[in-house]
Parts: C-alpha cells; structure tokens; sequence
C-alpha cells in the first residue's frame, strides 16, 4: 500500500487549496491552473486530495465510471443496458486522479484499439484511455506548459465537451469525460497558450513561503512523512475526515445556496472592469461564488464572498498588456478595491 | 590522523583539494539514502576521474545493487520501457519491457551529458525521482514499476545549454570541476565499511534536533527559495550523522550538509555576521550535546587530506570548548559561520558567478521543448521501414490483425502473419515555427532619438509573436560591436525586460550588425525554424568591421555586408528609423535583399500596420 502525503497536512497554500476544495463542491467550476515555483506542493496537494474525497458511486463494470442512471452522461455500454447483465449493480469507487505523464502519446490519452483483442480473437474493441479513466475525477498535468501543443488540444477538446470521441483505426466511440484539469506550471520554463489558459476555471499563484516558522514546519513534516509514512497518515487521520466532511457537506448544500442579484451584478461590474473577454469569467465567478458559499455553509453568497473568490476566477482571464507591469493579481486587486470603494 | 598515502589527488588547479573529500563524502552519502538525496550532478568532470568517482559509488552500495549507464540519446522506451518488439511480434500479443530505469531499482542511474537530453527524456526523470517508480502510458501500454533510483547526471553544458531546473532542484549534489586521479584501495576499504555501518543506523537518526531550523533559516539567508533544498540538506545531515556513528544531527553534520547542499545553489551571500551580543534573538535552543567525540572509524573521507590549509569537513574540535560562546548565538549563526570557514578563499566568490550565471540561462527549458526537432507526430503511412523511416510496430500489427483468421492463424502459439503490405512506418510533420530576430539600432547617432519609439514598435511585435507563439531573439548594435541580448525564446516577460534595459549611444557598426545577424538567421535555420530578420535602424554606418570609425569604410564595409546577407537567403525587414529617410539606407536595405519600410511616427495604428506587414512577411517565410 503506498501511502499518500495528507492534504491536511500541508502547510500553508490557503489559496491552493481553496481552489481544489472548490472544484471538489463543484466539477463545474472547471479546472485548476497552478502558477509557482518549484517544490512548493503543487503535486502533493493534487494528489493528496485523491485520498480525501469521498468515494462515488458508479456503474459496477462499467469501464468509464459511469453514474448510475439519471446521475448524468453515460456511456455507450450503459446505455444499451449491459449486454449480459439484467440489473445494473452499483458498486463504490475511488473518484480517481489520473496523472498524465508528460511523454504520454495520443492513443494513451483517448484510447485505441485494443491490440491484444485485436490479434487474438480478430474482435475489434477499444480500450480505454487516459480520458476515461480519468471520468467523474481529475486529470493532473504537472507541467503543462511543456506538454505538447497537439495533446494540449486533445485535453481542451474533451474538457470542453465533456465528452472523448474517438474515431480512429476503425474504432468509432464516444464515451463520457467530464474531468476536472488541474495544470501545474512554472511560467518561467515556458509560456501556457492564451486560449489553453482562459479554459481554466480558476488558477492560483503559489509561492514558497518565506516564514522561517513555516519553512521549517514543511520540512518537518515531510521528512515525518517519509521516515513512517503509516504513521503519519494515521496522525492526520482526523483532519483528513474534517475536511472530507466539509466537502461532502458543500456538495449537498449546492444545491440550496444562491446567488443573489446584486453579487451577480457586481461581478458583472468587475469582469467590465477588467475588461475580460466573453462571458466566461462571470460564468466561473457566479459558479464559484456559489461553491465557496456552499463550502462555508451559507444559504447565500455575500459580496464579501465575491471578493474572496475573485482574484482566483480572474487573474488569468486579463488580457495581456505588454505596457503594463502590474502582475496581473495585482490588476484584479486594485479593479476589486475601487469597485468596493464605490459601493 | 593516520599516515596518509602519497597517491596523487589533484590533477588541476581549479579542484582544490577539498574537491576530493567531498566527493568522496558525496559518494559515502549518497550510497546511505540514495533515494532520499536523489543523485548528484557532476558539473564539468573529467571523465577518468568521473569513472573513479563512480567507482567508489559502486563500492559502497549494497553489494549487488544495480549501476545503470545510459547514453543521452536513450529513447524513452528504453528508459522508461515499452514494447519488447521481438517478443511482440512471436507471441502476437503485447509484451511490455521494463526500461533501464526499472531495471535499476534500488541502485544508481548515469546519464552522462544529460544535457542533451530530450527533454521529454528528462521531464520523465523528474517524475521518477518524485514518484520512485516508472509510470508507462504510452502506445497501448499502461503499467507502473518500482524505480528507487539515484541520478548521477553530467552536466557539461557550454554557455547556452544547461540542466533543467525542475531536475538539478531535485538532487541534492553539485559536484564542480571533478578531477582527480585516483583513491587508494585503503580509503575505499574503510569508506566503503563505514557507509555499510551507516545504512544500519540511519534510520534510528532522530528526526528531532534544533538544526533543522537552522539549516532552514541559512537556506533562505542563500536566497534559495525551494524548499527541497533544505529538506535535501537535512536528509544529507542525517545521512551525516549516520555515517559518523551518531543518533542525532549534530553542528557538523549540519555545517557539512549545508556546504553540499546549499552552498551549491546560493543565489546571494548572508551578509557578514553582526556583532551577536544583544541582539534580541530566539533563545539558543539546547544543543543536542555531542556527548562524545565523533567516532573514529569513519576517518576514511579526511584521509586523503594532505594540505594542511582548510580541511574539508570541520576539524574535529572538543565540542565542549565551543559550547559555551555558541550558546549565546542562534544555531543559525554558528552554521552560517561554520559553512563559510570551511570553505577555501575565493570559492564562495565563484560559487556566486555561477549561480548567477545559471539564473541567466533559466527559461530554456520550456523554449527547448516546445521547439522538439521531432514534430508532431502525424500517424502512419504504408511503406516500408527504410531510408530512415522507422517502423511504426503498432500500426503494422493493428493492420495485421483483422487479418489474422482469413491468413489462416489459428492459435495463439502461431507466428502473427504479417505481410509486405501491412508495414507501416511513421510520419512526422515538423513544425516549422518562425524565429522573428530583432537587430536594434542603440547607436548614438539619430536613431537614439527614435529609439523609444522602435522599442514600442518591437514590444507591439513582441505581444503578436508571442500570441502566434514564433520565437523572438534580440540583438543590439552601437559602438563597436554588436551583441545578442536575447537568444530565441518564447519567454516574453524575458525580451521586455532585455528591452527595458537596452542602453543607448555610441556609433553605428552597421556591417557588424549585419554580420551577427546573418549567423542568428543562420542558426535558426539549422534549428528547424524560419527566421525572420528585422532591422530597425538609421543605416548610417560610421564604424568600419575592424572597429575603426570613419563614413567612407563604414559604408563600403556595410554594403558588403549587406550583399553577403542577400546570399545567405535570410528573410529581411528594414525599419528605418531615420527622421529623414535617404537613399542611402534603401540602397544598403536593396543590398540585403530586404523589404524597406520607413519607421512610422509614433502612432500606433502605423504601428499596427507595420506590425501587420511584418506578419505578412513571417507568414511568408
């Protein structure tokens, strides 16, 4: 059993975390992107959280985890009934974070057709890629500034859609891929497109931290965790649940919290401002707000949670401004104070 | 201390002798938490003293622990494994071989000139260093090996090459300027005993001990802001203390892990110790009292001293007599002390031109990747696997195997029936990008004056090319000579500040330019890209080639120039950023073959349509 760093047990990273946590109530939020230097925990707290959510519920053979019926999209084995099965069994299944490897090739991520099937018994049949293994759960691509720009598309292309159609090889298929993309990256080895950028739902900046308090808990901690892994995890046990709780609980309250019409309009009023292109930022803003309420257990989202949770939906939807050297979080800040101010 | 063997330790100046006891330190602590520490790189080695270094790894691994040398041109299927073609094709179904990095499990990796590397290649090292083991998914294969490697990387990069941060940040060791000769059979014998010894204890060095903060707070007085720095500092202190006979991390383990570790990467120096007294500071936490004098029997590494100047690891002081005046002081201090004496004057100095240095080149990475020779991989085509075209196996056996019943195989010990017409071999589409290189005008003469002006028109540029993702590179031209500030890149944040910076005045070496702009075109041409030269200039040339001023030369000098850039078949824009435009510089711009546009005025819808004139001309290419 390979033991996995506790999200809990990072330290620091607020806006990190948030981020993912917000994902986690709501899928729809769409991805994560990662700013930031290296080894400040971009990997472990994607990965850690793995560990964390709760497991879903699902389809029991079903090769793409497909939720049972009238849960959402299925695939195309599900929807002929499951040849060979007369009732569909439901089984439990870890949401999955599927990581893809940076030298991965194209029919690994959509899938191709099954060799061995192929050879052996002349059928023709598809086996599953990365997409449908990552269904219903997270894709992580560290580094995905450096990812090959013809597999970028096929991520954008399936993330968008929410759904992998293959066509290739004669094996014609279309299978659900509603995925989270969490993207790491560290800007300075590359530039990410702007048009891979702005699919992003949220993106954060992390930094390392520069508390000495702080650094030394890191490295303590990690190094606790790589001399008794067992151990540490079980010490983290408790927090884990917590904040396990705390999502499941955002999740059902979701479907209650609202958005009030002046929230909405002032987000509407700051996308103005920044002068961001097409709707998609007041989309994410409306969405998230609505999640970070729900995660807080508010009935309804407030203005304050609006400006808590702007710079995370924004700061990558500016449009780049070679004139200007204002990083862009500190545009979205200062559209933020004026606005705020006015009020 | 024992007798010393006369062998000779230092073949060149430049490794003094403390070189050698690192190293040999080095290879002791990293054969204790090989996947801890995570590998070395060896900056610069000589090779037979590369080959003795490893030697001495070798011996004080566990006996039967696997050393695994891979050229830098390994393919990712060996290395991180793939299909094993000859078993593939006989069974007819998919056999998975683990690569070189599985196969080496539990020992070390060598990857000599890693600088070469594909980067894919060393993006996937990165992942097994953090993951300790091998993840395949790729061409139908999905499986996962065990890989607690070490990396022994040689970095032997010239000035415009280097090791990708995201690797180097994760092994512990720089080993720089590596040349010695030999080590006795002696030092190795005790070396190699005491590391033994060491991997029993390690794991009982507790984890507790007030050093880590210190080394913490150092790391950060380097300016070193990954934290995986000092966490690899700490785990080399344990593996320190280890190798000393002690239980728990001690100043000099913590002084010894921070002169490897973090010394290496410092990005600047502490500043000079203030006067300690009075200062309110944490009070000095209790020293974990080293209750006895380390241990002898792991003396081997101190053996080979012979100078008697600056011993490499602290010299064995009676703790007891620092005791009292260290209580005083926050371990913090005492460490960053420690480390700076024990360090031969004028290495600290070095060490700092070097990191500065490696800043410079950071950010190539992404460039290099993006720019992979290979292209995209466009499918398959029938054909057969000659004249360099590669064979693509699994499209010739997803073609074979429809077939496989009607050409009569049966069963699965049958051969697979391939046939001449099922061969597919691969297809590649080379992207061609376009390098746009900037060739800039910073003389004194009345292009200083429009100066503001041409670099508002290259930052306009420099937001479309980075929105067309071509590469830009930069070179300035005034007094003597002219000099490329920016090698092509993709890191616009890069060429604004190169371009924030660029200074002003001087005369006009015109041919000069046109030189160095003919070989930048010419480069990136052999890199797989079109580039695009665009002059932004006056074109009054007042420095001849050798330097010497004068018009008449200059001109002449220029125009040859010019002509030999008009061979070269480079694609040329000439901005002239003269008030007045003459004929002069459209002759000079006739001569280079290039396409002549006056710089317009500062407005910036002329602006766009020279910047939209020169797209047209890079869409060209």
């Amino acid at each position: 059993m390979r033991h996995v760093y506790p999200f809990s047990a990072i330290v620091g990273q607020d806006e990190m975390k948030l981020a993912l946590l917000l994902t986690a109530v709501d899928p729809s939020i769409g991805g994560v992107m990662v700013f930031g230097d290296r080894g400040t925990g971009k990997s472990t707290a994607v990965r850690g959280l793995a560990g964390l959510l709760p497991p879903m519920t699902v389809v029991e053979g079903c090769r793409y985890g497909c939720a049972p019926p009238a849960e959402g999209a299925m695939c195309g084995y599900c929807q002929r009934g499951h040849p060979g099965h007369e009732k569909i069994h439901k089984g439990k299944a870890p949401v999955p974070v599927v990581d893809l490897p940076l030298g991965a090739t194209e029919d690994r991520v959509v899938g191709a057709l099954d060799l061995e099937k192929a050879l052996t018994t002349g059928e023709k049949a598809f086996e599953p890629g990365l997409l449908a293994r990552a269904n219903r759960g997270f894709l992580y691509v560290d580094e995905v500034n450096l990812l090959e720009d013809h597999l970028v598309d096929l991520l954008l292309d399936a993330a968008a859609t929410g759904e992998n159609v293959v066509e290739r090889e004669g094996v014609s298929i279309r299978h659900p891929a509603r995925f989270v993309l969490v993207g790491s990256g560290n800007p300075e080895e590359g530039e990410l497109r702007p048009q891979l950028l702005d699919r992003f739902g949220l993106a954060v900046d992390v930094k390392t931290p520069t508390d000495l308090a702080m650094r030394i808990e890191v490295i303590r901690r990690r190094d606790a965790f790589d001399r008794d892994p067992a151990g540490f995890v079980h010490h983290w046990e408790k927090a884990e649940k917590a904040v396990r709780r705390r999502i499941v609980k955002g999740r059902e309250h979701l479907a209650v919290a609202t958005v009030p019409d002046a929230v909405l309009e002032r987000a509407t009023a700051l996308c103005a401002k920044l002068g961001t292109d097409g709707l998609r930022g007041e989309l994410t803003l409306l969405r998230t707000v609505r999640a970070y309420a729900a995660l807080e257990g508010h009935d309804e989202a407030t203005l304050d949670d609006l400006r808590r949770i702007a710079p995370l939906c924004l700061r990558h939807r500016l449009r780049r401004n070679v004139l200007d050297e204002a990083s862009s979080t500190t545009r979205v800040e200062r559209a933020l104070d004026e606005l705020y101010a006015a009020a | 201390m024992t007798a010393v063997t006369a062998a000779p330790m230092i073949a060149s100046v430049d490794a003094p002798l403390p070189a050698w006891n690192d190293a040999a330190l080095i290879a002791a602590l990293l054969a204790i938490d090989p996947t801890g520490l995570g590998g070395v790189v060896l900056d610069h080695p000589s090779h037979e003293a590369a080959r003795e270094w490893l030697e001495l790894v070798r011996a004080c691994l566990p006996a039967g622990a696997p050393m695994r040398r891979v050229p830098a041109s390994v393919t990712e299927d060996r290395l991180f494994g793939g299909v094993d073609l000859a078993a593939t094709l006989t069974t007819g179904r998919l056999v998975v071989e683990p690569g070189v990095l599985a196969a080496a499990d539990g020992g070390v990796v060598v990857l000599p000139m890693a600088e070469r590397a594909n980067a894919s290649v060393l993006a996937g090292l990165v992942e097994v260093l953090d993951a300790h083991a091998v993840r395949v998914e790729r061409e139908g294969i999905a499986a996962r090996h065990e890989a607690r490697v070490a990396l022994v990387c040689y970095d032997e990069s010239a000035d415009d090459e280097s090791l990708p941060a995201a690797l180097t940040d994760r092994l512990a060791f720089r080993l720089i300027g590596l040349h010695v000769y030999a080590v006795s059979a002696r030092t190795r014998a005790s070396l190699t005993q005491a590391v033994g010894a060491a991997r029993a204890r390690h794991a009982q060095v507790a984890d507790g001990g007030d050093w880590l903060g210190a080394v913490c707070e150092l790391a950060s007085a380097y300016g070193i802001s990954s934290l995986r720095a000092p966490l690899l500092a700490w785990r080399a202190a344990r593996a320190h203390a280890a190798l000393h006979g002690r239980d728990v991390v001690t100043e000099d383990d913590a002084t010894v892990a921070s002169r490897l570790v973090l010394l290496p990467r410092a990005v600047t120096m502490p500043a000079p110790p203030p006067p300690p007294e009075g200062e309110e500071q944490e009070p000095a936490p209790d020293q974990p009292p080293p209750d006895e004098p380390p241990p002898p029997p792991p003396e081997a590494q101190q053996e080979p001293q012979e100078q008697p100047d600056t011993p490499p690891e602290p010299p064995e002081t009676p703790p007891d007599q620092d005791e009292e005046s260290d209580d005083a002081r926050p371990p913090s201090d005492i460490l960053r002390d420690a480390v700076a004496a024990s360090l031969p004057p004028g290495m600290l100095e070095q060490l700092l031109a070097r990191s500065a240095a490696m800043r410079g080149v950071q950010g190539r990475v992404g460039e290099e990747t993006m720019s992979l020779l290979r292209g995209r991989p466009r499918g398959s085509r029938q054909g057969e696997p000659r004249g360099g075209a590669r064979l693509h196996l699994l499209e010739t056996l997803r073609t074979a195997a429809p077939w496989q019943r009607v050409r009569g195989r049966v069963d699965r010990s049958q051969r697979v029936a391939l046939r001449k017409d099922d061969f597919r071999v691969r297809r590649f589409i080379e992207r061609t990008g376009t390098t746009v290189i900037f060739v800039v005008d910073a003389s004194g003469s009345s292009a200083l004056a429009r100066l503001s002006e041409a670099k508002g028109a290259i930052e306009l540029l420099l937001a479309e090319s980075y929105a067309r993702r071509d590469r830009v590179s930069l070179i300035a031209f005034r007094g003597t000579t002219a000099e490329t500030l920016l090698p092509a890149t993709r890191a616009l944040a890069r060429a604004k500040k190169v371009l924030a910076a660029l200074p002003g005045g001087g005369g006009t070496p015109m041919a000069t330019a046109i030189d160095a702009a003919v070989l930048a075109g010419l480069a990136a041409q052999r890199a797989g890209s079109s580039p695009l030269v665009v002059f932004l200039t006056d074109g009054r040339a007042n420095i001849a080639r050798d330097g010497t001023p004068g018009r008449g030369k200059a001109g002449e000098d220029a125009l040859a120039s010019a002509r030999a850039f008009a061979q070269s078949r480079v694609s040329a824009l000439f901005v002239d950023t003269s008030l007045r435009p003459d004929a002069t510089t459209r002759a000079l711009a006739a001569a280079m073959g290039a396409r002549y546009v006056p710089l317009p005025s500062a407005n910036s819808d002329a602006l766009r349509g020279l910047v939209r004139t020169v797209q047209q001309q890079a869409a060209g290419t």
